[in-house]
């Protein structure tokens, strides 16, 4: 066997070293793609603000005609009204976000296949990357809209509320990481796409707080992955929860959801059908 | 380098089992340049994402560098180097010289080893023009220099090419060609060629492999094949028309 002109791979850097620049490149890159496409990240700035006023106006007559409804007062509410509006565009609370179906649709994921370090670790990267930009052009905008308007608190312990929130992402990576696996097995992803969007937006507490939810429903929806992603945050910004108690089910929440998308994706090793060429 | 041994592949197409690669039993020497050619759906990308893991045999088996592709996937990646001609392994909205960057990382290419490659093949495939330019303003010219560059940045022992010249223009295809060319006679890389380009055939093969329905129609010396005729396309056209009756 002849050896190539410049010899076999020679690392003075250990190969972790390797692995994390890669990972830290994938998270700017993903920041970057999403910071060309800036016209759609405004348009939905945009719209999810105005939805924020309309859905504020919604809680605020709720709340005085209930006061202390799921134990918020009127200021928690349109706070949290706010807040989960502007966790849409990282959270991508409706779901996508992720290039995999289309690769999958079209066969590039063949290539993504061949590569020698993790599809769901790289496609999670790329996915902070984004919900990092997306925390800026699109959170941002109506958490100031809310404040000038209406007047709403600020987190009850900032650094705690951080760590909840990147974990909150995490969550719904995962999730939407499962979704888009499933492509392989139904070879269109238009119906889990819609399954989700109902689950997501009923269980996470997007759309009314789930301290609103009667008995059994309250505790199920609790006691669900998608509660990790927008409810556990808003207690850690309202103060409303025990900080290490509710990054602890976060935490286990990113666990089991990896764990799956790693399941999930040696098994489309097996699964996957190629299309084309 | 390359050795198959009665591997088979086959998938469940709704209560059908369709034999997509079928007792398919061939051995690529290390430097040797082959040809792989077969009608469409003959099976040719089948064999091709066999050997690099990304699909398991459903029988027999496939060695790459000694090793078994779907078990040792990882490490065939780093001496295996893949170009599909009708996608690209590039990122879309990163300049090329990022992409690039993001490989070196990717199959952890020490930096030195990276640079001294880098640019001999920025030289060879006259890349430094659009080095800046996001892969999705290139043409497909430039792209496939880019992936074939992408392909070799880790210093491949194998290089697989699946139709790497389709779509280019003349020049393109010849330039692409006299690289391959001397990729195989200077390093010593082994290439395994799938093409519907008879020019490509006949400008860098020695050997030829046709395949149909799975099964290995023919294997032996460009020469041999040819046996005395004048037209390749025609040679061709009767042992793909033969494999359908």
């Amino acid at each position: 066997m002849r050896i190539p002109a410049h010899g076999l791979l020679s690392c003075p850097h250990s190969p972790e070293v390797h692995t994390i620049l890669l990972y830290a490149r994938l998270v700017r890159y993903g920041f970057r793609k999403h910071a060309t496409y800036v016209a759609a990240a405004l348009a939905g700035a945009f719209t999810n603000s105005v939805f924020g006023i309309l859905r504020a106006y919604v809680l605020i007559a709720l709340w005085q005609a209930r006061p202390g409804l799921a134990g918020y007062d009127v200021l928690d509410a349109v706070t949290f009204c706010f807040i989960t509006q502007a966790f849409i565009g990282p959270m991508q609370l409706f779901g996508g976000g992720l290039t995999i179906p289309e690769r999958i649709r079209s066969g590039d994921i063949a290539l993504d296949l061949v590569r020698p370090a993790s599809l769901q670790l790289c496609s999670l990267a790329e996915d902070l990357g984004r919900a990092g930009y997306l925390f800026v052009v699109r959170g941002l905008p109506p958490t100031i809209l809310g404040a000038l308007l209406f007047g709403i608190t600020a987190p009850d312990n900032p650094g705690a509320f951080l760590v909840s929130f990147t974990l909150g992402v995490v969550v719904s990576f995962g999730w939407r990481y499962l979704v888009a696996l499933s492509v392989c097995w139904l070879l269109d992803d238009r119906g889990t796409m819609a399954v989700s969007l109902v689950l997501t937006t009923f269980f996470s507490g997007m759309m009314l707080p789930l301290g609103i939810f009667p008995g059994f429903l309250g505790d199920l929806a609790a006691a669900l992955p998608w509660a990790a992603m927008v409810q556990i945050p808003m207690d850690v910004y309202l103060g409303k929860a025990d900080i290490w108690q509710a990054l602890g089910v976060q935490a286990l929440w990113v666990a089991v959801m990896l764990g799956l998308g790693a399941l999930g994706t040696r098994l489309i090793r097996h699964r996957v059908v190629i299309q084309g060429g | 380098m390359i050795e198959l041994d009665r591997a088979g592949r086959s998938f469940k197409v709704k209560r059908n089992v369709v034999h997509a690669v079928h007792d398919l039993s061939f051995t690529v020497a290390p430097g040797e340049f082959v040809g792989y050619l077969g009608p469409n759906g003959a099976g040719k990308s089948t064999t091709i994402k066999m050997l690099c893991g990304i699909l398991t045999p459903t029988s027999g088996t496939v060695r790459v560098a000694g090793l078994d592709p779907s078990r040792k996937r990882t490490v065939v990646a780093r001496r295996i180097g893949v170009v599909f001609g009708q996608r690209t392994t590039l990122w879309w909205d990163l300049p090329l010289k990022d992409s690039f960057e993001l490989i070196r990382l990717l199959y952890k290419v020490d930096r030195k080893d990276f640079r001294v490659r880098l640019d001999e093949l920025v030289e060879t495939l006259d890349l430094s023009t659009f080095m800046k330019t996001p892969v999705r303003q290139l043409s497909l010219g430039q792209r496939m220099r880019g992936d074939l560059t992408a392909a070799l940045l880790h210093a491949p022992e194998v290089l697989v090419l699946d139709e790497p010249t389709i779509g280019l223009d003349v020049v393109s295809k010849n330039s692409i060609r006299a690289f391959l060319q001397r990729v195989n006679a200077e390093r010593g890389t082994t290439v395994l060629l799938t093409t519907h380009d008879l020019g490509d055939i006949e400008r860098l093969c020695k050997r030829v492999m046709v395949i149909d329905h799975g099964r290995m129609q023919f294997d032996g010396t460009l020469d041999e094949l040819m046996a005395g005729e004048s037209s390749l396309e025609e040679v061709v056209t009767r042992l793909y028309t033969a494999g359908a009756q």
